[in-house]
């Protein structure tokens, strides 16, 4: 058989490495590194077990990867682009893995960095960064996904203290968090009373009871958080924000590094599909010399090259003039579709094979089913994109 | 204690099938190719960072360590990344690969270490792209200083080092007093491999070279790295070694397929002529 030439790389044909600064791809191959080192001989082990690689925390906060992009208060301070490559190799991993990181950061301590008071920030910031404190996220409830403002936990006044009762679902990292950024109505109000609370493990009533037999994100933890008339002192609200764009501002920060982080997840299942088809004989000859495979192959590539050359404009723009809720949903939404349709392709170029987890093919696939449902869905994003191009709100 | 450690740039070794020879066989077509840190190098960066620390979190620095590499500008990078890892402080000998032979490192980098005065020097036992293994052992016999090759554990002693290599069939230890040079294998990044006389010999570290810290990277840029001229540490540059030509592995035939084990043995038997 004729030797074929060595093909084309992703990263040369996407060339994103000449508009990175050194620093910016010295981070980006040393998370790599990590990635492929420490995290992917378990991910399969890992996924099968429905088992989340605590041990691994120590070493994720010591890179200065929990908070990464947050300044000040012992955060690693990387620019967005430095940080949504850092996050896309650890999804090249698992999106579990990439979901820890992104809860932790950006929906656990963003808000206590944005909204937070001083002391708030001080108490729980360097130790969040240093993994000795793990977050999680409470804004879904049963009864109140998509519309979050239609959410029944409530917050009553009592003396110096609020009294919180309700149920939150869905809770990335809920079971192995020591504490939960929870969102409630107050007293009486509507959505505009909304408010942050810091509720901490230990305090009677706060409970988080592990969410088993998911087929997707299994290596990551996902719990309820019940919330039974805890107590929760007044100062562990988060004083410097109200209403719905409270919890919206998280997800903002958090959907940023979820676009990154889908085309890494992308681009291990491009991996996977490329060398499989470039080995496996059928007809005799390599599937990879198919026409049809090739068009599956091409359409793959070509989407994560528009995905990364996209997430690497809003990127920069994030730190330059700073970039609006609308862009954020407008990468959010094309990057992870277009991940899970390329997860899907790679399935089915894998075969049969292409169901095993000895490939990270369909572990990729599964994954990115949550990523599509969460921090808004598919849906979502087409409607705020939707309103926000022709003035109509279609919610 | 004062730790050299020279590093070089190989190329991938994952990706050697990257490595291309043209047809007239002269030499190596390096372009195109991706450069990473010579495992071993890095390995003694790890060994050299373990023997200048406590083990402790936060590290506390308890020496220093010097990165040395030769090559030409790009080849900072490898320098960066090393002093990202934690190395102190940076030196790149000017020059290019080409005009280089293990030889004329060795003599650049004894007349350097005349300068530096470092307490040990630590280098991976050879480089994976020569696969020469001298650097090292032409250097203690330039400086005279005691050598230790292929280490896979050191414990610091006052004033020396304890070192184990693996042999056929056991562990030879030796002592080396300073100032030594110490060639590394790659035991030597494993959990309890490396003991500075500050380290709790109780300590475990992780497996492995470490990763750098992402503020780290981006701190790297303001550690000190200086150019020095090739000239300026070796005034003969005349190679020994002269390379006569350069040719690829032939490519692998293709495996067979056997029905059963009885058809495995006998071609074992008959065509391998192995059992
Ligand atoms: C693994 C995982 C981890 C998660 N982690 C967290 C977490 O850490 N913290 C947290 O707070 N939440 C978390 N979530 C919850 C997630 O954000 C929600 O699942 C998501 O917001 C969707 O809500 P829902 O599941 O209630 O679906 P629903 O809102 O009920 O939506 C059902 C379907 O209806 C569509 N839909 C809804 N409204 C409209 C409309 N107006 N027009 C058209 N279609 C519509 C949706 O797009 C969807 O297809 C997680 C979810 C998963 C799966």
């Amino acid at each position: 058989m004729a030797t074929t030439p060595e093909p084309l790389s992703l990263d040369s044909l996407i060339s994103i490495d000449a508009l990175l600064t050194d620093e910016e791809r010295m981070i980006r191959d040393t998370v790599r590194r990590f990635v492929r080192e420490r995290y992917l001989p378990r991910a399969a082990e890992l996924f099968a077990k429905e088992q989340f690689a605590t041990d691994l925390i120590p070493e994720l906060a010591a890179m200065g990867l929990l908070g990464g992009s947050l300044t000040g208060y012992g955060c690693a301070g990387m620019n967005s682009v430095a940080y949504g490559l850092a996050v896309q190799e650890l999804e090249y991993g698992d999106s579990g893995l990439r979901s820890f990181v992104s809860v932790q950061g950006s929906l656990a301590m963003w808000p206590i960095w944005k909204y937070g008071s001083e002391e708030q920030k001080q108490r729980f910031l360097p130790k969040m960064a240093a993994a000795e404190i793990i977050g999680c996220f409470g804004l879904t409830e049963p009864d109140s996904g998509s519309d979050p403002g239609s959410m029944t936990t409530r917050a009553r006044t009592d003396g110096d203290h609020y009294v919180l009762n309700g149920t939150k679902m869905w809770i990335t990292s809920a079971p192995v968090a020591h504490l939960a950024v929870v969102w409630a109505k107050v007293d009486d109000g509507g959505p505009e009373s909304i408010r942050g609370f810091i509720v901490e493990r230990g305090m009677p009533g706060f409970e988080t009871p592990t969410i088993h037999g998911k087929m997707s994100l299994r290596a990551s933890p996902t719990g309820e958080i019940v919330l039974t008339d805890v107590r929760v002192p007044k100062a562990s609200m988060l004083p410097n924000v109200m209403g719905l764009k409270g919890p919206l501002g998280c997800l903002t920060q958090a959907r940023f590094g979820i676009s990154w982080g889908a085309l890494g997840a992308a681009r291990a299942c491009y991996d996977a599909a490329l060398a499989y088809a470039r080995t496996r004989v059928q007809f005799d000859k390599p599937i990879a010399s198919k026409q049809l495979i090739q068009e599956q192959l091409v359409e793959m590539a070509m989407e994560i090259a528009k995905g990364q050359i996209m997430a690497l404009h809003y990127g920069r723009l994030k730190d330059t003039s700073g970039i609006s809720p609308i862009q954020v949903s407008l990468c959010k939404k094309n990057n992870v579709a277009w991940a899970l349709k390329i997860a899907r392709t790679a399935r089915g170029i894998l075969g049969g094979n292409g169901i095993l987890l000895d490939y990270p093919v369909v572990r990729h696939m599964l994954n990115l089913e949550s990523v599509y449902t969460y921090e808004g869905t598919n849906e979502v994003h087409t409607l705020i994109l939707g309103n926000a191009l022709t003035g109509h709100n279609a919610f | 204690m004062k730790i050299l450690v020279p590093l070089k740039r190989v190329a991938d070794p994952d990706n050697a099938n990257k490595v291309k020879i043209p047809a007239a066989g002269d030499k190596i077509e390096t372009t195109g190719l991706e450069w990473k840190p010579n495992p071993f190098d890095e390995y003694a960066l790890e060994a050299a960072l373990r023997l200048t620390e406590n083990g402790q979190t936060p590290k506390v620095r308890a020496g220093e360590v010097v990165v040395v590499t030769f090559g030409p500008k790009e080849t900072e990078q490898t320098l960066r990344a090393a002093l990202a890892t934690g190395a102190d402080r940076a030196i790149r000998i000017d020059t290019t690969d080409d005009k280089l032979d293990g030889d004329l490192v060795a003599r650049a980098l004894a007349a350097l270490i005349e300068k530096e005065k470092p307490d040990v020097v630590v280098m991976g036992k050879q480089a994976v792209d020569g696969d020469s293994n001298q650097v090292g052992q032409i250097l203690a016999e330039l400086l005279d200083w005691p050598m230790a090759t292929f280490a896979a554990t050191i414990k610091e002693e006052a004033g020396a080092l304890v070192v184990s290599r693996e042999v056929d069939g056991g562990v030879a230890t030796m002592r080396v007093k300073l100032p030594a040079i110490v060639t590394v294998d790659l035991r030597i990044v494993a959990p309890t491999s490396v003991y500075s006389t500050k380290t709790a010999a109780t300590f475990k570290y992780n497996d492995g070279v470490r990763f750098a810290a992402l503020p780290a990277i981006m701190a790297a840029k303001k550690k000190l790295l200086v150019e020095i001229k090739l000239a300026d540490l070796a005034a003969d540059q005349a190679l020994k070694v002269e390379y006569k030509a350069f040719q690829a592995p032939p490519a692998r035939k293709a495996g067979i397929k056997v029905k059963d084990v009885t058809e495995l043995v006998t071609r074992l038997k008959n065509e391998a002529k192995v059992l």
